[in-house]
């Protein structure tokens, strides 16, 4: 490091002198808090797909994706041989359809994102770094989030292509297209969050991935339970009971307020009331999980 | 040889009820419990309401993934820390060893999951047609062969836990709804099997015949047992510590 080694004087023996070996301050370009919260959150997005890992570690996040998307080529496919007049599937539709997929997308890629840095103790090393812990906060949840909304909303394009590519009505396309990328937002949005805030809550990474899955299939295999019961008993109970699960709530405003047809079990519509409801259950949860990320990280020590 | 070693089954009953895993285990099956109290409570005694709960809630998704938890959590663990390297070195057959955790991870598995389903079953509509009874046959059953398989896979894999959450919920729920031949490769459909001949008529449908079920039941406890005795003779720890 020290360009021009100075001859160190030979200084008497019995008197102090600081020998100045060349040592020089930094005087580059300070990059700053911006720049390391971008490149958390490019890092982790990358780590999302397996990007820049071993080759391992593509392996998963890359199957699922393929699971994620061929559905769509063969509905395209499908679409266009056959001169059908509109696709059998909604835009927004197809993300419910599939929302084990995206289930289990969450729990192999969110643990992976924190749960490293809390199981070897390098939390520390980021802080050490210009980044607050509200930064490292964000970058992660944004960058989960972001890693969701690809792996979500490229069905939903290749369905766009397809359907334009069939000849399908330019105009009402574009509209549920559009219906379904803003969907496909608000769902990385919530499974991201939920998703990332109980990964945080181990170190462990096996406990995480079946935290995970519990928090989003549980409750969602209840409710579907309940609404099948409430729907033979002939009760209009079942639009209230989608609100208790995440699964549900966002099956439910897909039908209000994407255009889409009724997946619950005997196909209930909710009412105004209810979609207002499940609107702000659903901005509540994504706040929620979002707080509760904070106050994990905002723990002295970890 | 016996098949049965006291203190192995104390070692395993530690690592499975010990501390936090005890909680978790009896999340589901208090679920269970206090939904079957609601729904009674408010449609009162009904036999497909039943049904529904016991086979979609009770079966579909608890059973499995107390299987999972038990199943796994019984040797995978041990594994994991390199601490089953104690356990190999004692004069004990591996078969034992293994044979021993699997009566441990079903009878834990049988306890949260068969038994929870009967009380529901008799909560909900006081065992009429049968049908406590026969879930929680198709339950107890359903957790022999999730113990064996998921016991395997904790020593098959690292990720068991990941594989088998994958198969319970993917395999079982999605592709069983989706395609109907991977129906016949479901552990839940042979326990249903087993639940259509004892619960009341047309209440109870499953893909798979009885004599079928049976057969691939009892194949299926007894080749992951033996698979997972074998893995362990050969277990290798090097370069994993």
């Amino acid at each position: 490091m020290s360009p021009e080694p100075s001859p160190t004087p030979v200084a008497p023996r019995g008197t102090d002198v600081i020998h100045n070996i060349g040592y020089r301050k930094y005087d580059g370009p300070r990059l700053g808090r911006a720049y390391a919260r971008r490149s958390l959150f490019l890092q982790t997005l990358r780590g999302a797909y397996g990007l820049g890992r071993a080759g391992k570690s593509k392996v998963l996040p890359m199957i699922l994706f393929a699971v994620m998307a061929l559905p769509a080529g063969i509905i395209v496919a499908v679409a266009v041989t056959t001169g059908a007049d509109e696709l059998p599937v909604g835009y927004a539709e197809y993300a419910v359809q599939l929302q084990f997929v995206i289930a289990l997308f969450v729990a192999a890629v969110a643990p992976q994102a924190v749960s490293l840095d809390l199981r070897f103790k390098t939390i520390p090393l980021y802080f050490s770094r210009p980044i607050e812990r509200s930064d490292y906060v964000a970058a992660k949840a944004a960058a989960l989030a972001a890693a969701l909304f690809v792996f979500i909303a490229s069905p939903v394009v290749i369905l766009y292509a397809g359907a334009l590519l069939a000849k399908l009505d330019f105009v009402d396309q574009t509209g549920g297209f559009v219906q379904g990328v803003v969907f496909s937002a608000l769902y990385a949005l919530v499974y991201g969050g939920v998703g990332l805030a109980a990964a945080a809550l181990t170190p462990r990474r096996g406990f995480g991935v079946a935290a995970i899955i519990a928090v989003l299939t549980i409750p969602y295999m209840l409710v579907n339970a309940l609404q099948s019961i409430a729907t033979e008993q002939d009760s209009d109970a079942g639009g209230w009971l989608g609100a208790a699960s995440p699964g549900t709530l966002l099956t439910g405003v897909q039908e209000k307020f994407f255009g889409g047809d009724s997946l619950f079990a005997g196909a209930v519509e909710l009412s105004d009331a209810q979609g207002a409801v499940y609107l702000l259950l659903l901005a509540g949860l994504i706040a929620g999980s979002y707080a509760l990320l904070l106050r994990r990280y905002g723990k002295a020590g970890l | 040889m016996s098949a049965y070693n006291p203190t192995v089954a104390r070692l395993t009953y530690r690592a499975l009820l010990g501390r936090r895993r005890a909680l978790t285990l009896c999340v589901l099956p208090a679920l269970l419990l206090a939904v079957a109290v609601a729904v009674r409570a408010m449609v009162g005694a009904d036999d497909d309401v039943t049904a529904e709960l016991l086979g979609g809630f009770a079966l579909a998704t608890m059973v499995p993934l107390i299987g999972v938890i038990a199943g796994t959590g019984a040797i995978g663990p041990e594994i994991d820390d390199g601490s089953v390297v104690y356990l190999l070195a004692k004069p004990l057959k591996r078969s034992t060893i293994v044979s021993t955790k699997l009566i441990v991870a079903i009878g834990v598995t049988v306890v949260f999951s068969a038994v929870p389903t009967l009380v529901a079953g008799f909560v909900l509509n006081g065992n009429s047609q049968q049908l406590a009874v026969a879930y929680a046959v198709a339950a107890a059953v359903a957790s022999v062969a999730y113990s064996a398989l998921f016991l395997l896979l904790g020593t098959v894999s690292r990720h068991a836990v990941v594989i088998g959450l994958v198969y319970a919920l993917v395999w079982e729920t999605l592709f069983g709804s989706l395609v109907p031949g991977a129906r016949t490769l479901s552990v839940q459909q042979w326990a249903l099997a087993l639940a259509e001949r004892i619960g009341g008529d047309g209440m109870i449908t499953s893909d798979v015949g009885l004599p079928l079920a049976v057969v691939l039941l009892a194949a299926v406890t007894a080749g992951g047992a033996w698979w997972a005795g074998q893995k362990l003779r050969t277990l290798t720890l090097a370069g994993e510590g």
